[in-house]
């Protein structure tokens, strides 16, 4: 536990339960956690300190009904006024009546400023979000991001289940991190219980946490080529990520591995594992030429260096890790944190010049350094049981798990049953978001497709 | 090196795969349900248009992977248009969250008519895992009536490609 006000900690999170808000800081180490009582639902605000803040703090206002005090933005967020319930998570909604307010964007003044509505329904095969634009000829002068349009209620849905019974909605919180929200899920409930998942539960995680990396890595790197005018770049990523996801989570059953992971342990074993070794040999062999194409390329490179740059700055005000953050020098990289990556001789990489290109060279030797880690976890699965029973108690556990964007961080509360009393999972993308906003400004507006994939924030894993 | 690798390209085996079987049944019966005029009308091609109605993103993993190499559907005459008022198909997925409804809404009425719907994945079928939640609608049926659902969490891509396979069979 540490303070709520009365340090200068990097914030990762915010949240609340019903009479009080919740907090939790990066001390250097470890998650620490903070809490503050809401009298009259209201408690003090962060936004004030912490940037970050001010989104966290709209939804815990939209879903708990509880009130920053001093807070930096007042508006609404995830409540659109379209639920038949006020502050669901409350713990006495009440009936939705009048519509609130809905946000007015923060505008932008000068000679010849007009503004660009993009949104919720975009033109490609993508979640849903609204992106308003104010532009000056083809240059953008601000960018807000109004999310909230996949919200599933997703929290809601997790509570008085038990944890087993709950872990189908952290899998299905952003569908591209299926492994590693479940697997956050899993770390914080069998934290709350006091107890480890065996070793090959633990090793069978890393190697599916590390395929969804380099899977997703595939996919990005082939989004971003492609909008950058090289789909020769992208056709061919495509077809290594259909190759892995043939080979390789079959043998767990499942392309995208969801359900895999529960808290305990594993859901199966993996079965098979020598058409999986040869896809990665595949890939392996594949990347040095894909990767000359795409470092020598001329007008490929031209679209990318410099453009969508969030500054080392900009990165430590928000906090962000993931790819975002360590393309712009936060050498931050939860796995630092977790078994078995202490026996992987891993150590993050990072870059300085945070544009689209420095994250597309990120993405590219993580994948590398992700396909060495995955031979060694499959050349030394420890033998052993798949599971623990988690015992039904009361307890408090918390996880943070290191995803293909960032990390993703757990919170859960169980009752004296066993069951989920209070749970919030943040996906690293509630950090970027911000940033994507801010890498925009400048740019034209031809070049945000490549910068919003090179940053790669989820919408349904913030729109909970 | 331009022409070693274009002769390497060249003499290759494609690496698209055959296209996944369809039941005929199916067919049939889909094609007795698609109006005539319409089937007539749309022909052998058809532009689809994707609807993220408040899906996790799983489903768009695997929507996406259609278009890769091995699947290459627009081989059968199928591509996705950026419009709706390009689109002869609206590909829905997600649970149909109550703040999508009026943007689903607004994109259906923007689709010409002749337009079919499918329902692609277990939540755009009947809610999925989120059935029940204050914030999804509790039936896809009470915006869009789909024309064909295609089932799974995700649906592989070859079911996907499979169930608009389907689709163009019943044109004929
Ligand atoms: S059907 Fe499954 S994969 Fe598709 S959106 Fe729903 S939860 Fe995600």
């Amino acid at each position: 536990m540490t303070g709520w006000r009365d340090h200068d900690l990097p914030l990762l999170a915010m949240w609340a339960e019903p009479g009080q808000a919740h907090a939790a800081f990066w001390d250097g180490a470890a998650v620490a956690l903070a809490r503050t009582p809401a009298p009259d639902n209201r408690f003090p605000t962060l936004s004030d300190k912490y940037p970050a803040a001010a989104w966290f703090e709209r939804a815990i206002h939209d879903l708990w009904g509880l009130e920053a005090a001093g807070g930096a933005d007042g508006r609404p967020w995830l409540d659109h006024g379209n639920w038949p319930i006020l502050n669901p998570m409350s713990g006495r909604p009440v009936r939705h009546g009048a519509i609130p307010a809905q946000p007015d964007f923060l505008g932008a003044a000068g000679e010849g400023v007009h503004q660009i509505a993009v949104g919720p329904v975009h033109a490609g095969i993508i979640e849903p979000g609204h992106f308003r634009f104010h532009v000056v000829g083809e240059t953008v002068v601000r960018l807000e991001v109004l999310l909230g349009y996949a919200h599933k209620g997703t929290l809601a849905l997790m509570l008085g289940k038990s944890p087993r019974a709950a872990a189908r909605f952290p899998a299905r919180l952003s569908g591209d991190s299926t492994v590693a929200h479940s697997w956050a899920f899993a770390l914080a409930a069998e934290n709350a219980a006091g107890i480890v998942a065996p070793p090959r539960a633990l090793a069978l995680r890393a190697a599916m946490g590390e395929l969804e990396r380099v899977a997703n890595h595939l996919n990005d790197w082939g989004a971003i080529c492609n909008d950058a005018a090289s789909p020769a770049i992208h056709a061919r990523t495509g077809l290594l990520r259909e190759i892995l996801l043939r080979a390789g989570p079959a043998p767990f059953g499942h392309r995208l591995m969801m359900d895999r992971i529960l808290p305990g342990g594993v859901a199966a074993d993996i079965e098979a594992i020598g058409g999986l070794v040869a896809a990665l040999d595949r890939i392996a062999a594949e990347l040095p030429a894909l990767e000359r194409i795409t470092a020598s390329h001329v007008t490929l490179q031209d679209r990318l260096l410099g453009t969508g740059i969030v500054t080392p700055a900009l990165a430590t005000l928000l906090h962000a890790g993931g790819v975002v953050g360590r393309a712009s020098g936060r050498a931050f990289d939860a796995r630092t944190l977790l078994a078995p990556y202490d026996e992987l001789d891993f150590a993050p990489v990072t870059r300085e010049a945070g544009d689209v290109a420095a994250r597309l060279e990120l993405r590219i030797a993580e994948l590398r350094d992700s396909l060495r880690m995955l031979r060694l976890i499959l050349a030394g699965l420890p033998d052993g049981p798949l599971s623990t029973a988690l015992p039904h108690g009361p307890g408090e556990g918390v996880a943070m798990v290191e995803g293909f964007r960032g990390e993703c961080f757990c919170w859960l509360r169980l009752d004296d049953g066993g069951l989920i009393q209070g749970a919030f999972q943040r996906d690293p993308s509630w950090l970027h978001w911000p940033l994507l906003e801010a890498a925009v400004q400048g740019n034209i507006v031809a070049d945000f497709p490549l910068i919003n994939k090179s940053i790669n924030a989820s919408y349904s894993g913030v729109d909970l | 090196m331009l022409w070693p690798r274009l002769a390497k390209n060249l003499l290759a085996r494609p690496l698209s795969e055959p296209p996944p079987p369809i039941d005929p049944a199916e067919v049939a019966e889909l094609a007795a349900r698609l109006d005539a005029t319409a089937r007539r009308r749309l022909g052998r091609s058809l532009a689809i248009r994707q609807v993220d109605a408040g899906s996790c993103n799983g489903c768009e993993l695997e929507i996406s992977a259609t278009q890769n190499v091995v699947h290459d559907l627009e081989r059968f005459g199928l591509r996705f248009v950026a419009s709706p008022r390009h689109a002869d198909v609206l590909l829905v997925t997600g649970p149909l969250t109550r703040n999508m409804r009026q943007a689903l809404a607004r994109t259906r009425a923007a689709t010409p008519e002749p337009c079919f719907v499918v329902a692609v994945g277990d939540c755009a079928v009947d809610g999925g895992v989120f059935k029940g939640s204050y914030a999804v609608e509790s039936e896809i049926e009470a915006i869009l009536r789909p024309d064909l659902v295609v089932p799974g969490c995700p649906p592989t891509p070859t079911r996907i490609l499979g169930g608009l396979l389907t689709l163009l069979a019943a044109q004929e």
